[in-house]
């Protein structure tokens, strides 16, 4: 099961935790799992979307695999100018 | 409401154009004559990117009334090359990849070409000084200084 | 290590300095920029701007301004469609579609001096200005705020009584419009541990991008409903869709043809003209041409946000950092949206902390809504974390380098946002650093050293490109990006390297919207990156098809074919004379037809990119004046394609840095107008302030791309401010901690202390 790190902003939604193991083989999967775990916390993280999967920062996200071993961090979307 | 009738030499052609009288050179330029080289950053003649030669005297094309060209010698960025010569600033500033975005480079050419026929053998400072007027926001200038100072070397060594 | 990953190969143009393809268009002044264009029948529009902080609109009369002779279309609020609250996914910065859509064109009030009220469209710019001067508008003025601690105050007024969150439901009424929260650990309890403890609060001011062209379009709406838009920008794309989206028009109808674009640093990755010239033209039935004045540029755009951090770093007596933590509180203007959170993410990130912490709030003021600005949020964030880093370094009695160097993030290191870091080249930077002649020079009384270090993500995003081959064996390469930089050279050189051609063969094309696949905006330093990548695989596709077609030619297995310098071969038989590319381009017809491939993706692999910089400066303590007579400038490129133009960005990011340290500023009075809307009073660095830069390229190269690039084009403006104000620091010992430190402010503090 991954390892998925919640930003501090999204506590409230899971009564503080940050830190969860999730099944799922993609990011969709993920937040499918987590929405299970935690009504409503998928739609925090609907919308415009970075994730960090074992140190790679990708943006729209939905469809990256996830492996059994992974480390998934989710970020708020940066850009640049 | 009659407009001015100017007659002037622009980039070494006779040249006839109609302008209201409070029309900026710069004005009659790009949206008259549709020489639009010469580039408008600040109408006010703080950024220099609308630096024309006017009788070989460097000046801010947006600071001038249209009218002023009457019977004067108007040099843009645009009569620089030679058809297909590059003037050799042109060429530096190719080399030496003194321009990022492009915008402020008719400026910087027409203002170091001014400074080189004063003045053929500058120094970094007085290079820096002279385009002081100049403004830049993509290069931080080092390339720009080189490029003159290269094209001033080449220009000297092509006289001797 | 990417399966066609170049390390190791001989590269023929990768890491030389070729000239640009469309150097002598703009040394000529061919290039044609935003406000070169013109149309048949043109009119010009002009915009009638807002003279009040914050105020109802109760009514707008137009009647007189439509009955000048000349004037041909007037669009207000009201003409524009209501657009429901939803995130954009077009741009980069985070963007609500309704409150961009109100950030055009006014909607019922107005939120800051300079906010567009209404458009005019007229035969002549003269007629357009007039007729703004005919247009009525009945304000209700209404208290309005200025500042972090006036907007944040319990009685403030509100900017906006009508916030949403995401799913469009009415959030409690705050001038707070977004919070966020990130780090890891307890820095509460760990500060306790800390044996030394560096608490400080810095301000900043706004500041511009100062990109030298002003903002312009042109735009022609056909009576078939098909619209036209000539303009720069730092993406076609995104013009297309919000331009679309604001005015409820499909995708398909909106073509948008880019201009070369004379400096962007983010500011030209949103719209404010070419929603209100469509609209004009539509209802004119003409082209409408529409160009900023500078004062416009300056009242109207977005700037970088004006900020108050607090930062507070506890550290062991040898040196390491134990706890670090944040508040950052960033002025959005009008409307939510500033960098805040990217500044919340770049701040601790140079280093490894067991515990850290920053706490973000995007705050709303009567001021102009803020636009990115080249690595939006990490400049401010750095000033602060880069000063108490300073200070910890003299506290300790510790090299300040040394410091940075036990405690740099490096591969494995967790990241204060939350991941773990992959191969990065911080510890190299530094170390090029410290080795470097500049790092030891001797200094002459009244000046000083200061050094700084610094970071930037890169954006991947989505790129296309195609890449066909000519019957002459040229090959053409159409991307969707604006050229800022030089970019295009360095696709043609990466194009040339894979076909192993000459470079000059290879032309690069920057595509309008309807000729090339879907591309995200130029920024976030990923042009050579992402979009070189699509075109290094849609070049390596088209080398398949070489082969092919060779094959079919020779009659062979396809798998005895090979491409090398610049022609396929076949491997065991010499016997066989190679084919290049214009002799398989010129028979394409009968082998198959054309040549060409399409590469596009979203593009992953991005890496980041870190920097330290070196400055000296010299202060006149009888004038305040600071001079930076010495810079050096230290970058991980991963690998420089064209070393030309990352100096350019390391040289260009510095100055800007340099004047955001020094001098530049917006200055406002207390009805919230600007005062100093003109480059005169602006004041950015000009060449006479500035010694030449030293760009030093460090190649860590990027595992995750072909050619190991790195994206450079944001980073090097986030270490000049600490490290200028560090070195002012040395220079007077005295500690500075508001920005800009402009003479009068220096001499201010320098009388303070005699």
């Amino acid at each position: 099961m991954a390892r998925v790190f919640l930003p501090r902003s999204l506590a409230p939604y899971t009564g503080g935790a940050l830190e969860v193991e999730v099944p799922g083989e993609t990011v969709r999967a993920l937040i499918a799992g987590l929405e299970a775990a935690y009504p409503g916390l998928a739609e925090q993280l609907s919308g415009r979307l970075a994730v960090a999967i074992d140190g790679d920062i990708v943006a729209d996200p939905y469809l990256e695999a996830i492996g059994a071993q992974s480390e998934v961090h989710f970020l708020p979307p940066v850009g640049g100018g | 409401m009659s407009k001015r009738h100017v007659t002037t030499t622009i980039d070494g052609e006779g040249r006839e154009f109609l302008c209201e009288d409070w029309q900026t050179l710069l004005d009659v330029l790009r949206d008259v004559l549709m020489k639009t080289g010469t580039k408008e950053g600040c109408g006010t003649g703080d950024c220099g990117a609308c630096s024309v030669l006017l009788d070989g005297r460097l000046v801010c094309s947006c600071l001038m009334l249209a009218a002023e060209a009457e019977g004067r010698v108007i040099e843009t960025v645009e009569g620089m090359a030679e058809g297909d010569r590059l003037h050799p600033l042109q060429q530096h500033f190719l080399q030496e990849a003194a321009l990022q975005c492009g915008i402020c480079t008719p400026g910087f050419l027409v203002a170091a070409r001014a400074l080189l026929a004063q003045n053929p053998d500058p120094s970094e400072r007085e290079v820096r000084f002279w385009l002081a007027g100049n403004l830049c926001r993509c290069t931080g200038y080092d390339k720009i200084v080189r490029a003159v100072l290269a094209a001033a070397a080449e220009m000297r060594g092509a006289e001797a | 290590m990417s399966e066609k990953s170049t390390e190791g190969r001989p590269l023929k143009w990768v890491g030389t300095r070729p000239v640009r393809p469309d150097g002598v268009e703009k040394v000529t002044g061919r290039a044609r920029y935003g406000a070169d264009f013109a149309r048949p029948d043109m009119l010009w529009g002009h915009v009638l701007r807002s003279p009040h902080a914050h105020a109802r609109i109760r009514r707008i009369d137009v009647r007189r301004a439509l009955e000048l002779d000349g004037v041909k279309a007037i669009v207000t609020g009201d003409d524009l469609p209501e657009i429901a609250s939803e995130q954009a996914f077009v741009g980069e910065e985070p963007t609500d579609y309704r409150m961009l859509s109100q950030n055009v064109l006014a909607r019922g009030k107005v939120g800051y001096v300079g906010h567009a009220v209404a458009a005019v469209a007229a035969t002549t710019s003269a007629v357009a200005e007039e007729a703004l001067r005919l247009i009525e508008v009945d304000y209700e003025i209404l208290p309005h705020v200025l500042d972090v601690l006036s907007a944040t105050a319990d009685d403030a007024p509100l900017v906006h009584d009508d916030l949403c969150d995401r799913k469009g439901v009415k959030k409690n009424p705050s001038n707070i419009a977004n919070e966020i929260e990130m780090g890891h650990g307890d820095p509460e309890a760990a500060f306790t541990n800390a044996d030394v403890v560096v608490d400080r609060s810095f301000t900043t001011q706004a500041v511009h991008q100062g990109y030298i062209e002003p903002h312009a379009c042109l735009a022609e709406a056909g009576p078939d409903g098909q619209v036209t838009i000539w303009c720069s920008s730092q993406g076609q794309f995104m013009v297309r869709g919000y331009t679309a989206k604001l005015l409820g028009l499909d995708l398909a109808q909106v073509r948008v043809v880019p201009a070369e674009i004379g400096g962007g640093f983010g500011g030209k990755t949103t719209v404010y003209l070419e929603p209100l010239a469509v609209a004009l033209s539509q209802r004119s039935g003409r082209p409408v041409k529409m160009v900023m004045s500078r004062e416009e540029v300056f009242r109207a755009t977005g700037p970088a946000s004006a900020t108050r951090i607090r930062v507070k770093i506890g550290a062991t007596k040898e040196g390491q950092f134990l706890a670090g933590e944040a508040w950052l509180d960033y002025e959005a203007g009008a409307f939510p949206g500033s960098s805040v959170a990217a500044g919340s993410m770049t701040i601790f990130a140079p280093y490894a902390f067991e515990h850290a912490r920053s706490h973000g709030r995007d705050i709303l003021v009567n001021k102009p809504k803020s636009a990115a600005y080249r690595a939006p949020g990490a400049p401010m964030a750095a000033f602060a974390v880069e000063s108490v880093v300073d200070d910890l370094a003299r506290q300790l009695e510790i090299d300040p380098i040394d410091l940075r160097l036990q405690n740099a993030a490096r591969e494995g290191v967790q990241s204060s946002f939350g991941p773990r870091y992959k191969r990065i080249g911080f510890v190299e930077t530094l170390q090029a650093a410290q080795e470097h002649p500049h790092y030891d020079a001797p200094l002459q009384p009244n000046q000083g050293r200061g050094v700084a270090a610094g970071m930037w993500f890169n954006a991947g995003l989505q790129s296309s490109a195609a890449v066909m081959v000519n019957a002459d064996g040229s090959v053409s390469v159409i991307s969707g990006n604006p050229d800022i930089g030089g970019s295009r050279a360095s696709l043609a050189m990466m194009a040339a390297e894979e076909f192993g051609i000459e470079y000059e063969k290879v032309g690069v094309r920057i595509g309008d919207t309807a000729s090339v696949g879907y591309n995200d905006v130029t920024g976030g330093s990923r042009v050579t990156l992402a979009t070189g990548k699509m075109v290094v695989e849609a070049s390596q596709e088209v080398i398949s098809q070489l082969c092919e077609r060779a094959a079919k030619v020779w009659d062979v297995d396809v798998k005895r074919v090979h491409w090398a310098d610049g022609k396929a071969k076949v491997l065991d038989d010499e016997a066989i004379e190679p084919l290049g590319l214009a002799e398989i381009a010129t028979g394409a017809a009968r082998t198959g037809g054309p040549i060409q491939a399409i590469a596009s993706g979203s593009v992953r692999g991005v890496g980041m990119s870190f920097g330290v910089h070196l400055c000296d400066v010299e202060v006149d303590p009888e004038t305040g004046k600071v001079d930076v007579i010495r810079y050096t400038a230290f970058q991980d490129a991963g690998r420089a394609i064209h070393p030309s133009y990352v100096e350019g960005q390391i040289q260009g990011g510095a100055a800007q840095g340099i004047g955001w340290a020094l001098n530049e500023e917006y200055v406002f009075d207390d009805s919230g107008r600007l005062e100093n809307s003109g480059f005169l009073d602006y004041r950015m660095p000009v060449a006479s302030d500035l010694p030449m830069i030293d760009a030093v390229i460090i190649e860590v190269p990027n595992p995750d791309h072909p050619y190991g690039v790195r994206g450079v084009g944001e980073a090097p403006i986030v270490p000049p401010i600490p490290a200028v104000v560090n070195a002012l620091r040395a220079a007077t010992g005295v500690c500075f901690s508001d920005l800009p430190v402009s003479p009068p402010r220096v001499l201010e503090a320098l009388d303070a202390v005699s």
